[in-house]
């Protein structure tokens, strides 16, 4: 795994805006779940751990919802 | 027992600023306000500045912003931030001072103290999110709302031959002698929020520097007022508003030195 990202579903207003930054095409919107405010969150789909963690949804996200992380050698 | 570490380790490259309260905005879903405030206190925790910054909010869906950035805050009545931060910066003169407005609060009745707090090469930053249109009370025309642009009080489109042409803030105060630093940068794209994150820091070092008035206005989008998803209407600032709003440096600090050959500021491109 190179990446990931997380959502904070207290802040996520279901925009969708980081769904076409990513180059990947890895986050989705969550259409089976709410979250608190009543709205799909986004959400990481990424079973085949393809995320970089190059940060662009968390660029193009207004909420400041998304936490990058990426691997380091241990 | 050891832990053999076969995983690399997951490290944050990319956490909520510090600078930000830990508060969901009542911004509409997609509303790039949220971005505009991210990216402000991304750089005031880069700079280390959060607990020698003043911030003044104006009216207008930005007139929460004190509820959601970490730092000192004050509230001002509507178009009067550059005046209040007028009074702040001078009475703080220590103190990093910005305002963040709105095109219906900066360029229509705050018209007059925002020219002339540039006028007076007042040594604050300002914020302007111009998103064409008054926001928060129901998608009005607004100064800057572009010729043919449906709004709540312009249902068949603005006319610019009864309400004139959009209003160019950055363009207008460029060429103010007191600004020292005046640019546009767009939020719309990942490309464009970065150069509005430079822009921004840039703006908040001439402040640092003591060298006058400075300004990043941001094209901004509201999609419920425009009627339009959230995607759809970063594309309408892409497609319908930058060609009516340039985006570029329109006026620059004289580099000490170093530009010794070089014009003063005015038309240069970073």
């Amino acid at each position: 795994m190179k990446g990931t990202v997380t959502v904070d579903d207290a802040l996520c207003k279901g925009c969708a805006l980081c769904i076409p930054v990513c180059p990947k095409g890895l986050l989705r919107v969550a259409s089976e779940r709410f979250n608190a405010r009543g709205v799909h969150p986004a959400e990481l789909d990424d079973p085949a751990e393809l995320c970089t963690g190059c940060e662009m949804c968390a660029i193009a996200c207004p909420e400041a919802a998304i936490t990058v992380y990426r691997a380091v050698k241990a | 027992m050891t832990v053999l570490a076969a995983e690399p380790l997951l490290t944050p490259v990319y956490e909520y600023p510090k600078s930000l309260t830990h508060v969901p905005t009542h911004y509409c879903p997609g509303c790039t306000h949220g971005v505009a405030h991210r990216l402000i206190a991304e750089v005031i925790d880069e700079m280390g500045i959060r607990q020698d910054t003043i911030g003044v909010a104006s009216v207008g869906c930005s007139v929460f912003s004190y509820r959601y950035f970490a730092t000192d805050f004050a509230q001002a009545a509507h178009g009067r931030a550059p005046a209040m931060a007028t009074g702040v910066k001078r009475a703080n003169p220590d103190k990093i001072v910005f305002t963040y407005q709105g095109d219906g609060d900066l360029a229509s009745i705050g018209a007059a103290e925002i020219l002339h707090a540039a006028v007076r090469g007042e040594n604050f930053t300002v914020f302007f999110l111009n998103n064409a249109i008054y926001g928060m009370t129901g998608g009005q025309m607004a100064p800057t709302t572009l010729a043919g642009q449906k709004t709540s009080s312009s249902p068949d489109g603005r006319d610019p031959a009864t309400t004139g042409a959009p209003l160019r803030m950055s363009e207008l105060l460029a060429q103010v002698d007191g600004a020292a630093y005046v640019v546009r940068r767009s939020l719309h794209d990942v490309v464009q929020i970065r150069r509005a994150k430079k822009a921004i820091r840039r703006a908040l070092e001439v402040q640092r520097q003591g060298l006058g008035f400075s300004m990043v206005e941001l094209l901004s989008s509201c999609p419920t007022n425009w009627g339009l998803e959230p995607t759809a209407a970063l594309a309408f600032i892409r497609d319908e508003m930058v060609p009516v709003f340039p985006l570029g440096d329109f006026k620059l600090p004289a580099e000490p030195a170093a530009a010794a050959g070089a014009a003063a500021g005015t038309g240069a491109r970073a």
